[in-house]
């Protein structure tokens, strides 16, 4: 008797997962058709690295090597070179003379991002790195580097991943007291104003600048 | 007598059409599978991603046939081919289109769309069914690897406990056909004569109801549910897809094939699917009969046919790809629990249920 109650019951259920799998006819595909579409990437996406320069095209890095020293990866070869006296690369002593970051060892951690004292290094969008052989992969300066007017490097026309208006935007201070330095943060930044991350928080009322406007 | 002529040509249309299903039904199942799991399927090569099989198949001739150093040479080169050959005579049986006269020699010829008329023709396809079990045993032994042997195994003791739910599915058939009411002559093991009788409809005088096609359906339904199950089990598809289950025995039987032995392999298993479907069309849905049939006459009528034969298989095709998107795969244990202690005492159970109502209608009550 109850076997054949669990026969019916079985059968219906059954009958309700097919018309599950039936009804998923009827709605819109969740498939993105990679090349021509593009799915919009979370905020604070862990893309490829660049290096940001200031507004008047100065570059940001200093050529610490802070970087290099947090990467968890080793995957940052930096060597700083003093500034050119009359020709000066970057504001301050010393820049960035060697710069490279090898894509095959980076594990897209940020933690270089949260290391530069200037907001040198910030990580975009960008994912498509692909190569056909690992030299390629060992990402220089010149690639790293933004152009003058903030664009990054290995873009192709219709790229929909790049937030130009971002990017160019290369004001040093709204990268700075941004978290992951972007731009288009407005509020009240969290520390006092000195360069560089990693010190304590302002405590109430300490913060040097005005409030922007509304939190972010 | 048939000459030799007509017969090639029946058998190489039956290719043909076997072939030519084969290669849809590989891009339809992709594409069903995929809209019933809200994504977009193949959609590159071809308009609809419908080359995606000529594609697939392609590469699968361009790559290298790897044999492995232990297995038995000639055993694992002749299992592929144990596994296609059935599978392609299987679909000998089968009728496509409806027969038509045409005149051979000066005298009138019924010319049925069956490349293989017989008069054993279930009988015939039974057998096919049970040599291409040889194929997964003996692919799975010679490959001399511990997966392969074992889904190997399994899947030939599956496909035998299903084999004898199939047949006694089909003997209750072939009971019923033969003693319909109004039917003289015995014999209707023949595929074709099966799906002739079920054309016409039950009640043709009442006309509320003359719609309804005789089709084996309705009086065999039990059968009709044996047999789909069972042959959901005889070619390995979901939910009873445990032999070949990727994520379980790597590829049980072919993990050691590559190249265009897999894709024999491949073949073989949509061909089943497709000469499975297609008899249980003939058996139990009236096969390539519809409505409309009656009133054109000559090769339109055949096209027709044809057309209503294609799209009922469609139609279970399209279940066979719907179970597989939504049930899950059964355990070794239970699927054999569910072919020799539910399927096969149901089975018999129909088939006594069917003798009595038989031999009622034939002889009349026991007690008159």
């Amino acid at each position: 008797m109850s076997e054949q109650q669990d026969l019916f019951t079985a059968v219906a259920n059954m009958w309700k997962g097919f018309r599950v799998t039936f009804r998923q006819m009827r709605k819109p595909r969740v498939t993105t058709q990679y090349p021509k579409e593009f799915r919009e990437k979370p905020q604070r996406f862990h893309g490829r690295h660049v290096l940001n320069r200031y507004d008047d095209g100065m570059e940001k890095c200093i050529g610490c090597e802070l970087c290099a020293g947090v990467c968890p990866a080793k995957c940052i070869y930096v060597r700083g070179a003093d500034n050119p006296i009359d020709d000066p690369v970057s504001p301050g002593e010393r820049y960035g003379y060697v710069y490279e970051i090898n894509m095959l060892r980076c594990i897209f951690c940020a933690l270089c991002v949260e290391a530069c004292p200037t907001e040198a290094i910030t990580m975009t969008h960008l994912f498509e790195m692909s190569t056909t052989n690992r030299q390629d992969a060992i990402y220089t300066k010149d690639e790293l580097l933004v152009q003058p007017d903030g664009t990054p490097n290995h873009m192709f026309d219709e790229d929909h991943l790049a937030d130009f208006g971002e990017l160019a935007a290369a004001d040093g201070w709204m990268r700075a007291t941004s978290p992951q330095g972007r731009a288009d943060f407005s509020g009240v930044p969290g520390w006092t104003p000195s360069a560089g991350v990693g010190l304590r928080p302002a405590e109430q009322g300490q913060s040097g600048t005005e409030p922007e406007g509304e939190d972010a | 007598m048939m000459p030799i002529w007509l017969a090639l040509a029946k058998v190489l249309l039956a290719f043909v059409v076997g072939l030519g299903v084969v290669v849809l039904l590989v891009w339809f199942e992709r594409k069903i599978v995929s809209d019933l799991q809200n994504r977009i399927g193949p959609n590159r090569a071809g308009p609809f991603g419908i080359l995606q099989t000529v594609a697939d198949g392609l590469k699968l001739f361009f790559k290298e046939q790897i044999t492995p150093s232990r297995v038995e040479r000639f055993v694992f080169e002749l299992a592929p081919f144990l596994a296609v050959v059935p599978a392609l005579m299987l679909f000998l049986v089968v009728p496509i289109a409806r027969p038509i006269e045409i005149t051979l020699d000066g005298a009138p010829y019924l010319l049925s769309f069956a490349a293989l008329d017989i008069n054993v023709g279930l009988l015939f396809a039974l057998a096919m069914s049970s040599i291409a079990v040889y194929a997964i045993v003996l692919a799975g032994w010679s490959s001399g690897s511990k997966y392969p042997l074992i889904g190997g195994v399994r899947g030939s003791a599956q496909a035998i406990s299903y084999e004898a739910a199939m047949g006694l599915s089909m003997v209750a058939v072939v009971m019923w056909v033969t003693t319909l009411p109004g039917v003289t002559d015995m014999g209707a093991m023949s595929v074709n004569e099966i799906v002739l009788r079920q054309q016409g409809t039950f009640f043709p005088d009442l006309l509320a109801l003359s719609w309804i096609p005789q089709w084996n359906l309705i009086p065999q339904f039990p059968a009709f549910v044996i047999f789909m199950i069972a042959i959901f089990a005889e070619t390995n598809r979901a939910p009873f897809d445990l032999v070949e289950a990727e994520q379980e025995i790597v590829a049980g039987f072919n993990t050691e094939y590559s190249g265009m032995r897999f894709a024999m392999f491949f073949l073989a298993e949509y061909l089943n699917m497709f000469t499975m479907s297609a008899l249980a069309v003939s058996l139990f849905l009236g096969g390539w009969g519809g409505p409309f049939l009656d009133t054109i006459d000559g090769w339109a009528a055949t096209a027709l046919s044809f057309g209503y034969f294609l799209f009922k298989t469609g139609l279970v095709l399209f279940l066979f790809v719907w179970v597989r998107a939504t049930l899950p795969r059964f355990r070794y244990d239970q699927l054999m629990q569910l072919g020799w202690k539910r399927l096969i005492p149901t089975a018999l159970l129909w088939l006594i249920l069917t003798t009595l109502v038989v031999s009622f209608r034939e002889f009349g009550a026991p007690w008159a």
